[in-house]
C-alpha cells in the first residue's frame, strides 16, 4: 500500500498525470507475457528523467515500497509482472536514442527505446546491432539489458551481455552510478557493467545504456535442410560447428512445431519431415559461398533428405519470418503456452530433445521443440489449458524433469529468458548453494529493503512453477 | 456514466457471453502493441492497446476489476481499425470481443434522453430505410444547390458547429438530385467477353451521397467483363449498428442481405467500401448461434470481394488503357478492407498499372486516419491527432491524389487536406473514381 503522504510526493516528483493509481491502470500493468501469472502494483509511474527516478526510488527506500521496471512486458519469466505489488515504473517519456557515434561504433540510448529502433537506426548507417530477441519489434531495450536477452544470432554474435559497454544505473539507495563508457579495453575495477546486465530489475534501474556496435556484414544467405529423423538433424548441428564454421544462425524445428508454423504463416514449410534446420551464414559473398557449400556437404552426410538455399531475399525472409513466429503460432493450439528454455552444450543436443521427447510421453503431453540449436539453447513448449489444473500439474512436473536433465547434461534452466518467477525455484539446481549465497550477498549489500523487483530470481520455499495470485 | 445497479448487470453479462477461450487465447506478447494508433497516441498507455483491453475485458469477467467509467472509456477510445488482427500470432479475433463488449454496454446503460432519441433515429429510424436515406441525402442536396448554403457560410451559422464537423460540411461531395438517386439500375451487362456474373453491393451511403462512386464501379465492372445484378432488397450493412453496441439491429440488416442476395446465383458479391465488406464478410460471425441462418451467412460471406481484387483478378489493369495526366499518386489504406478483408496489395497494383501516375507509398500508410465510422465526430481530438500524423505522411510525398477505398477514409482525407490548406495541390478521390478517370477508351 502507499500511503496518501507518499503518493502526494511521488505526484510532486512526476507531476499528476504521470502517476496513476486507477483500478484500469493497475490492471493494465499486472501482466507481461508470462502465462498464468498476474498481480496488481499498487500504482504506475513515468518518470521523465534520471533525477527523477533517483528521487523516487529513495521515498521507495525509506518507505519499503516494491519499485518493478517495465520497458514494453515482453518477457517469459515473469520478471516484470508486480508480484509483491508497489510501484510499477515505467519509460514512456525515456524512449530517445541519445547518440549514434560512427567514430567509436557505439549507441547511446535510454532504457525505453524500442529494440528494432536501434537496428533500424544503426543499420541505416551500415551498421548492426546483433541481439535479435523474438519480441525485438515490442520489446524495451533496457528490458533486454536487465533479462541479458539472447535471439537468434547468439551462436556467431552472442547475446546481449557481449554489446553492453557501459550504463547509468540508479541505485536502490538513490544514488545514480555510470559504469564502463565507450571502451573496447577497460579493467578498473571489478565489472559492474556484466554485473547490472540480466540482473532482472533487482538491483537498481537502468538509466541509460551505451552499446557497441560493429559493422554490418556484406551479405547474408539462408537455406533449409529437411530430415527424417531427430537424430541426424541434431548431428548435423554438432558437425558444422565441427567443421569450423560458425553460422549466424542455425535454427532447429521439429515436426509438431513445422506444422504450426506452416499453418499461421502459409510460407510452403515441408511438414512432412520430422525436423527442419533453418541455417544462416552472413560475412564476405566469398566466405559465405564457401561455408554454405560445406554446410550442404555436411548436412547430406549426416542424411538430410533435402537441402535447398533461398534464392531471393524475399524467400530468405520469409524462412526466417517462419522462425519468428513459431512461439505464438503455438499459441494458437491451445489457450495457454507454456514455453521454456532449457539449454545445452550444444554436443548434448540431440540427446536432449530425445530425453524431452520421452518425458512428453511419459506424461502425456504434447511438447513441440524448436530453439537455437547452435547455441544449444532449445525451447520445449507445451500448448495446454491454465484451466485444467490436472494437466498443470503434469506439466509442472515434466519441465521439472527437463530442467534436470538439463543440469546433468552440463546444461542450465534458462538460456535466454531469465529467471524471474517461474524458473526461481529452479535456480539452485544449477548454481549450488554456493552461487545462491553469493547471489544473496550482493543482492543484500545493494538493496538492503529489497525494494527492487521484490520475489524475483531468489526462491522462497515452494517449488511451484506455476503462480496465480490475484 | 453506468449506475452501480447497471455495472453489475454489465459484469454479469460480460461473465455469460465474453467468449473465454477468445479472451485466454490472447498470450499477451504484445506483438499489436506496435500497430494500434490509440496506443501510440496516447503517449504508450498500455489501457489504451488491443493487450491492454483485452486484459480489461478478462479482468471484468474474472471479477478483478468492475466496468467503471475508465474501462468504458478504454473501449470508446478504441477505433475498431483492427490492425492488431493480422499481427496477432495466436489469432485473436480482437474486433469480435470488442463489438460483444459493446453490445453489453450500450445494451445496458441508460443513456440521456437526446442520445436516446439520436441513437434511435439513427439506427431504428435511418440507416436500414433507403428511400429515408435517399430523403435525407436529397435534403443536403437541396442545402447545397438552393443557395442556402451559400448563406449559412455567409452568415457565420456555421460557427455554432464544432470545427470538424465544419471542415466536413465544406468537403462533402455535391449530393446526387432525388431523381438519380431513384433511377438506379437493376442489370447491367458486361462490355466485351462476359467472365463473371457478380451481385454489386451499393451501400446506403454510397448509393446515396456518394453515388457518382457506386456508378464508376459498376462502370469498371462492366470495362473488367462482368455482369452485374443490383439487387433491390438490399440494404445498409449493419456495420454502424455493430460497431456502436447495436449488435441486434445488425443482425436484422443481416438476414435481410442474406435473403437478397442469395437467390442471384453470382459468383461474387462486390463492394466498394471497405467498412461495408469487412462487416458482411463478418455475417457469418454475427449469425453463428443462429441455427437457421448461420449456413446461409457462411455462404453469402464467402462471396464478398472488394471491387480492387476483382479487377485484378480478371486483368482489368492489363487489357484497360489506364492513363492520367503526370502525377504523383498515394495510397490510404482503409483500415477494415486491410485488416479484416485482408486486401492490400491489389488497389496498390491498380495504381501502379496506371500511365503518367508515379506510385509513391506513404509512411506508415496502413495506420488509421482517424475516421473509423463516426468516429471522428464523437472522439474528435484523437481523431485529429492521427489526422495530423497522417496529412505529415502524405505531404511527404509530394502527391497530388490521395486514393482511398472506403467513403469515410475519403471524407477524413478531404478533411484533412482542407485543414492543411491544401485544397488547391492536393486531392482525395475513391480509387474507382480515379481509375475510371484513368480509362481511355
Amino acid at each position: 500500500m502507499i500511503s496518501n503522504n507518499v503518493k502526494e510526493k511521488l505526484v510532486a516528483i512526476v507531476t499528476k498525470e504521470n502517476f496513476d493509481d486507477s483500478k484500469i491502470e493497475r490492471l493494465s500493468y499486472s501482466y507481461d507475457s508470462t502465462p498464468n501469472l498476474q498481480s496488481l502494483p499498487d500504482a504506475v509511474i513515468s518518470p521523465r528523467n534520471t533525477k527523477e527516478i533517483s528521487e523516487i526510488v529513495k521515498i521507495c527506500n525509506d518507505n519499503k515500497i516494491p519499485i518493478v521496471p517495465r520497458g514494453s512486458g515482453t518477457n517469459l519469466c515473469g520478471g516484470t509482472c508486480p508480484t509483491e505489488g508497489g510501484l510499477v515504473l515505467l519509460f514512456k517519456h525515456m524512449n530517445k536514442i541519445l547518440e549514434l557515434d560512427e567514430e567509436n561504433l557505439t549507441i547511446t540510448v535510454q532504457p525505453g527505446v524500442i529494440t528494432i529502433e536501434i537496428a533500424n537506426v544503426v543499420e541505416s548507417k551500415g551498421l548492426f546491432y546483433p541481439p535479435d530477441p523474438g519480441s525485438m519489434k515490442v520489446s524495451a531495450i533496457a528490458g533486454n539489458i536487465s533479462e541479458n536477452s539472447g535471439g537468434l544470432r547468439g551462436l556467431k554474435y552472442g547475446v546481449t551481455r557481449d554489446y553492453v559497454i557501459g550504463l547509468e544505473v540508479v541505485l536502490p539507495n538513490g544514488d545514480i552510478m555510470r559504469t564502463g563508457g565507450k571502451l573496447a579495453k577497460d579493467v578498473a575495477g571489478y565489472d559492474l557493467t556484466r554485473l547490472m546486465v540480466g540482473s532482472e530489475g533487482t538491483l537498481g534501474v537502468i538509466t541509460e545504456a551505451t552499446l557497441k556496435l560493429i559493422p554490418m556484414p556484406e551479405t547474408k544467405k539462408t537455406m533449409l535442410a529437411l530430415y527424417e529423423d531427430l537424430e541426424s538433424a541434431a548431428r548435423s548441428v554438432s558437425k558444422i560447428i565441427a567443421n569450423k564454421i560458425i553460422p549466424i544462425t542455425l535454427e532447429f524445428l521439429d515436426q509438431s512445431t513445422l506444422k504450426v508454423v506452416e499453418d499461421y504463416a502459409q510460407i510452403g514449410l515441408p511438414t512432412d519431415a520430422k525436423a527442419v534446420l533453418l541455417i544462416e551464414q552472413d560475412g564476405a559473398l566469398e566466405v559465405v559461398n564457401r561455408d554454405l557449400e560445406k554446410i550442404i556437404e555436411v548436412c547430406k552426410q549426416e542424411g538430410a533428405v533435402s537441402v535447398q538455399v533461398a534464392q531471393s531475399k524475399e524467400e530468405a525472409e520469409k524462412l526466417t519470418t517462419a522462425r519468428r513466429t513459431a512461439l505464438s503460432a503455438l499459441a494458437r493450439l491451445k489457450p495457454t503456452t507454456i514455453l521454456e528454455d532449457a539449454t545445452v552444450p550444444r554436443s548434448e543436443i540431440a540427446r536432449m530433445v530425445s530425453a524431452i521427447n520421452e518425458i512428453a510421453l511419459k506424461y502425456q503431453l504434447d511438447i513441440c521443440t524448436f530453439g537455437h540449436a547452435g547455441d544449444g539453447n532449445l525451447h520445449p513448449t507445451c500448448p495446454t489449458d491454465a484451466r485444467n489444473h490436472e494437466e498443470m500439474e503434469k506439466v509442472e512436473m515434466a519441465f521439472a524433469e527437463i530442467f534436470e536433465k538439463a543440469i546433468e547434461f552440463g546444461g542450465t534452466i534458462t538460456g535466454e529468458h531469465g529467471v524471474g518467477v517461474v524458473k526461481a525455484p529452479y535456480l539452485e539446481l544449477k548454481l549450488g548453494k554456493e552461487g545462491i549465497a553469493v547471489m544473496k550477498a550482493i543482492k543484500q549489500a545493494l538493496d538492503p529493503n529489497n525494494i527492487m523487483n521484490p520475489g524475483k530470481v531468489f526462491a522462497k520455499n515452494s517449488r511451484k512453477r506455476v503462480v496465480v495470485s490475484k | 456514466m453506468t449506475s452501480v445497479k447497471e455495472r453489475e448487470i454489465i459484469q454479469e453479462q460480460f461473465k455469460e457471453r465474453m467468449n473465454e477461450d477468445e479472451l485466454l487465447n490472447c498470450m499477451r506478447c504484445g506483438f499489436c502493441l506496435p500497430t494500434c494508433p490509440t496506443y501510440i497516441e496516447s503517449g504508450y498507455k498500455e489501457s489504451h492497446s488491443p493487450r491492454g483491453r483485452i486484459a480489461l475485458m478478462k479482468a471484468v469477467v474474472d471479477g478483478l476489476i468492475e466496468p467503471d467509467e475508465d474501462f468504458e472509456r478504454s473501449l470508446e477510445l478504441c477505433l475498431g481499425c483492427r490492425a492488431c488482427e493480422p499481427v496477432c500470432p495466436s489469432g485473436v479475433k480482437y474486433g469480435h470481443l470488442l463489438e460483444e463488449a459493446r453490445d453489453i454496454i450500450n445494451q445496458n446503460k441508460s443513456f440521456s434522453l437526446p442520445t436516446r432519441v439520436i441513437r434511435k433515429t439513427v439506427f431504428k429510424g435511418l440507416f436500414p430505410h433507403p428511400n429515408r436515406m435517399r430523403n435525407l441525402t436529397g435534403l443536403i442536396g437541396f442545402y447545397q444547390r438552393s443557395g442556402i448554403q451559400t448563406i449559412a457560410r455567409k452568415i457565420g451559422f456555421l460557427g455554432l458547429l464544432p470545427e470538424n464537423l465544419v471542415t466536413i460540411e465544406k468537403v462533402l461531395p455535391k449530393v446526387p438530385t432525388m431523381k438519380e438517386m431513384k433511377n438506379r439500375p437493376e442489370q447491367l451487362s458486361p462490355i466485351g467477353n462476359q467472365f463473371h456474373r457478380v451481385a454489386f453491393f451499393s451501400g446506403c451511403l454510397m448509393d446515396t451521397m456518394f453515388l457518382k462512386t457506386n456508378d464508376a464501379t459498376c462502370k469498371l465492372l462492366q470495362l473488367a467483363g462482368c455482369e452485374i445484378v443490383i439487387s433491390q432488397n438490399q440494404t445498409c450493412c449493419g456495420a454502424l449498428h455493430g460497431h456502436s453496441g447495436e449488435k441486434e439491429g445488425s443482425k436484422d440488416l443481416a438476414r435481410r442481405n442474406i435473403k437478397a442476395f442469395e437467390e442471384l446465383n453470382v459468383d461474387f458479391i462486390i463492394t466498394n467500401a471497405g467498412g461495408c465488406g469487412a462487416f458482411l464478410i463478418d455475417y457469418n460471425h454475427l449469425l453463428k448461434d443462429d441455427p437457421e441462418w448461420k449456413d446461409r451467412a457462411k455462404k453469402f460471406a464467402e462471396k464478398i470481394m472488394d471491387v480492387s481484387e476483382i479487377l485484378v483478378s480478371v486483368g482489368f489493369h492489363k487489357k484497360v488503357k489506364l492513363e492520367l495526366p503526370n502525377q504523383i499518386v498515394t495510397y490510404q489504406d482503409s483500415c477494415h478492407l486491410r485488416n479484416v478483408m485482408r486486401t492490400a496489395s491489389a488497389p496498390r497494383l491498380l495504381l501502379q498499372s496506371i500511365k503518367g501516375a508515379e506510385y509513391v507509398e506513404m509512411k506508415d500508410a496502413d495506420r488509421c486516419c482517424g475516421s473509423a465510422g463516426i468516429y471522428n465526430i464523437i472522439e474528435s481530438e484523437m481523431s485529429m491527432k492521427m489526422l495530423d500524423y497522417k496529412m505529415v505522411q502524405a505531404k511527404n510525398t509530394q502527391a497530388a491524389t490521395i486514393v482511398t477505398a472506403n467513403p469515410g477514409c475519403l471524407l477524413q482525407m478531404k478533411v484533412g487536406i482542407e485543414k492543411e490548406g491544401l485544397a488547391k495541390t492536393m486531392r482525395g478521390v475513391h480509387i474507382v473514381d480515379l481509375l475510371l478517370e484513368a480509362v481511355k477508351e
